[in-house]
């Protein structure tokens, strides 16, 4: 693991030396997320955002723990206890308003993560299993944010349900037992509620888990880079601690301003009046959406609206649950040899229009479905698939990528105009440079 | 394997969503509604609690509390809040024990002696009473429809201090273009036409009539416009009570964190000084 000049953890107080024979914990975080990982020095502020999902993901640990405390789960009273939350709980408003906003940061940070890893070819050999991690961990966020939404029990949270879970009716034959086998019942209600409250306390330690793995499968290799070439050599890269923790510490400030500005003066912006209704299975709203992250997947959904040889609801929720699995396919379809879409101008012209295609399918999902919405979600929706599933295997196999530079070292130079160094890129090397 | 399958795939999703968008053009677009037409967004309002450092007018939330008491708690409760709560709009605690004492509508109870249902006199630690003892007696007494509890409409509904304001001012004969352009569009007895209300029809008489149906104690002007912006400030409260907290709280973290990046700015600097990247 990890590269032969990476410092070596040396325990200098007694009691460490003592633990550190019996067991190495500090050991591994050293080696992990300390001065024992070498990283490339090139790395731009892109490369935070793996460190702030997992700051993310902590928040809503904690704050979601707490508001276990104080929340009913129960049909009858789970309003209830989360307008007490509300009022009556010391700085529940804070705890409720964080966790609830908390999510939305949370996929804003992990959908930044994912352009990072398509526009920089994160994804590629030897990287392959770091990303295949990082779609089941989204997979997994997107289960316990849709269970999570439900659980203050609000018109949204019911009739999102009775949405969601209605998916599964699309299948043939089997659907509507198994719809009515994940809900316990014909409908939502006191037995789905318990269940997603439990699942949805579950999963984010699943997720944790899955986040362990990700991480250990991305040490092997150790973290890509903007320059898109293999570290060669020490000069390459920096240890971890504490040059990225450094860098990261601007990151995280940066997230946790953007994070408050929502939470303390627009905490209610980026959810649903209607969830400030108690649930009501008699009236339906007049539209239901999801949350704001899932929106791009229910233009998808939507899209689908002929029968062919299959209904059109189960082309729908084939094309939604396809739109996120092809992500595992993503490895084998590129054959560039080329990493990063710096290098790839084609490619990256393509990119560009599926981050442009993806933003307007997430404005079709919230809209309401006038002709002309349908017809630009249908656009969209067929360029998705085109772009990752014909786009991106002709245009790798077919473009000539731009000449990639010889080494990090080499590519961070020629950018600064400066000498090359003799050994080693940190302070205190043979050839120490110039301050910037 | 990978790459024969997926663009046939690719190429399948897409055959049927041109499909579909065929379907799609050649299917008349769907009539315009009179609800479509002449439904209007909420005016802007202006209120002392809006913006970043926004902080309730006390005087006003009196004042929207008066209208509450007088007009709205007829029909409308807002059962989320309790009787306490109102020290926060600068009653003290005598004054709180009197209006819990005096509201019109009891506490549900039970008899001591019997144990048949009665009611008894609200207490400061007391919800506000609903109105109504369930969904039915309220459909009874009000031509089939539910009046809503209050105590979250300003962010039950979509710019809803606003919507409160525009709605409860909205009031008026329908114009006459309505008519011309949906012939069949109508108003039904016991309905009322309001252009804030997403279908134009609306259950609730005007609340607010004429200038001057209430009395405020501080001596302001009570025009239905004024009322209604009292009411609505006083319903921004019941649904956001620890506005001002999060106010307070916000700034100060603002200031923390300006500061926490200022000083890992500096800490990166200091450790990236020998190190080009």
């Amino acid at each position: 693991m990890s590269f032969p000049w990476a410092k070596h953890y040396e325990p200098k107080a007694p009691v460490m030396k003592w633990l550190d024979d019996r067991l190495p914990l500090p050991r591994l975080v050293y080696n992990a997320v300390g001065a024992g990982y070498p990283v490339p020095r090139n790395l731009n502020y892109f490369w935070n955002f793996g460190v702030l999902a997992g700051a993310a993901l902590v928040i809503q640990i904690v704050t979601g723990i707490v508001l276990a405390m104080h929340y009913s789960t129960d049909a009858n009273t789970a309003f209830d206890s989360v307008e007490a939350i509300m009022r009556d709980v010391n700085a529940g408003w804070f705890l409720r308003y964080a966790h609830a906003n908390g999510a939305s940061m949370f996929f804003i940070v992990v959908y930044t993560h994912i352009c990072r890893g398509l526009y920089y070819g994160s994804y590629k050999a030897p990287r392959e299993m770091v990303w295949l991690l990082g779609v089941v961990i989204f997979l997994l966020m997107m289960a316990t944010a849709f269970m999570g939404y439900v659980l203050p029990w609000g018109q949204m949270s019911f009739w999102g349900a009775q949405v969601i879970t209605g998916f599964f009716s699309a299948i043939p034959v089997v659907g509507e037992t198994i719809r009515v086998w994940l809900l316990g019942g014909y409908a939502p209600d006191a037995a789905a509620l318990n269940r997603f409250f439990s699942l949805h306390y579950l999963l984010p330690f699943v997720i944790a888990g899955v986040i362990i793995l990700h991480i250990w499968a991305l040490h092997i290799p150790g973290s890509s880079n903007p320059a898109g070439v293999e570290v060669k050599g020490e000069q390459d890269t920096v240890p971890f601690h504490p040059y990225y923790t450094a860098k990261d510490g601007i990151g995280l400030g940066v997230f946790l301003l953007v994070f408050a500005l929502f939470l303390f003066f627009a905490p209610n912006m980026l959810g649903h009046p209607d969830n400030y209704i108690p649930a009501n299975p008699l009236s339906t709203p007049a539209h239901i959406v999801p949350e704001w992250y899932f929106l791009p997947f229910y233009a998808i959904l939507k899209s689908f609206t002929v029968d062919f040889i299959l209904p059109a609801k189960l082309w729908g929720v084939l094309a939604m649950f396809g739109s996120i699995l092809l992500l595992f396919f993503l490895p084998w379809l590129d054959t560039s040899p080329a990493r990063t879409a710096n290098h790839r101008p084609r490619y990256r012209m393509f990119l560009i229009i599926l981050l442009v295609d993806v933003l307007i399918l997430g404005y079709v999902g919230g809209a309401e479905a006038s002709k002309t919405n349908v017809l630009i979600g249908q656009i969209t929706t067929a360029y998705y698939f085109l772009h990752f599933l014909v786009i991106l295997p002709i245009v790798s196999a077919t473009e000539r990528p731009k000449p990639v530079a010889n080494s990090i070292t080499e590519a961070v130079l020629k950018g600064k105009g400066g000498t090359a160094p003799a050994k080693s890129a940190i302070e205190g090397s043979p050839n120490p440079m110039p301050a910037e | 394997m990978t790459r024969i399958i997926a663009p046939l795939i690719g190429l399948g999703f897409a055959f049927v969503l041109v499909l579909g968008l065929f379907g799609t053009i050649t299917t008349a677009s769907e009539p315009a509604t009179a609800e479509h037409e002449f439904h209007l967004a909420p005016k802007p309002l202006e209120l002392a609690s809006n913006g970043v450092f926004g902080k309730f007018d006390k005087q006003q939330l009196q004042r929207g509390f008066q209208v509450y008491k007088e007009v709205c708690s007829a029909c409308h409760s807002i059962h989320r809040v309790a009787f306490r709560d109102l020290a926060d709009l600068g009653y003290n605690e005598g004054q709180v024990k009197a209006i819990a004492q005096q509201w019109t509508t009891e506490q549900p109870s039970t008899n001591p002696e019997t144990g048949e249902p009665a009611t008894r006199k609200n207490l400061p630690s007391d919800k506000f009473p609903k109105v109504y003892a369930n969904d039915t007696a309220a459909r009874a007494a009000n031509n089939n429809a539910i009046p809503p509890d209050l105590s979250l409409m300003t962010k039950a509904r979509p710019n809803g201090a606003a919507y409160v304001h525009s709605l409860l001012t909205g009031y008026g004969e329908s114009p006459a273009e309505v008519q011309k352009e949906f012939p069949k569009f109508t108003t039904p007895d016991g309905l009322y036409f309001n252009r804030y209300f997403p279908t134009l029809n609306l259950a609730m008489p005007p609340p607010l009539a004429s200038d001057g149906q209430v009395t405020y104690a501080d001596g302001t002007k009570s025009t239905v416009d004024q009322m209604a912006k009292d009411v609505t400030a006083f319903l921004v409260w019941t649904a956001e009570p620890k506005l001002e907290a999060r106010h307070t709280a916000g700034l100060a973290s603002v200031i923390f964190l300006l500061i926490f990046i200022g000083l890992t700015i500096g800490a990166y600097k200091s450790v990236w000084r020998n190190v080009k990247h």
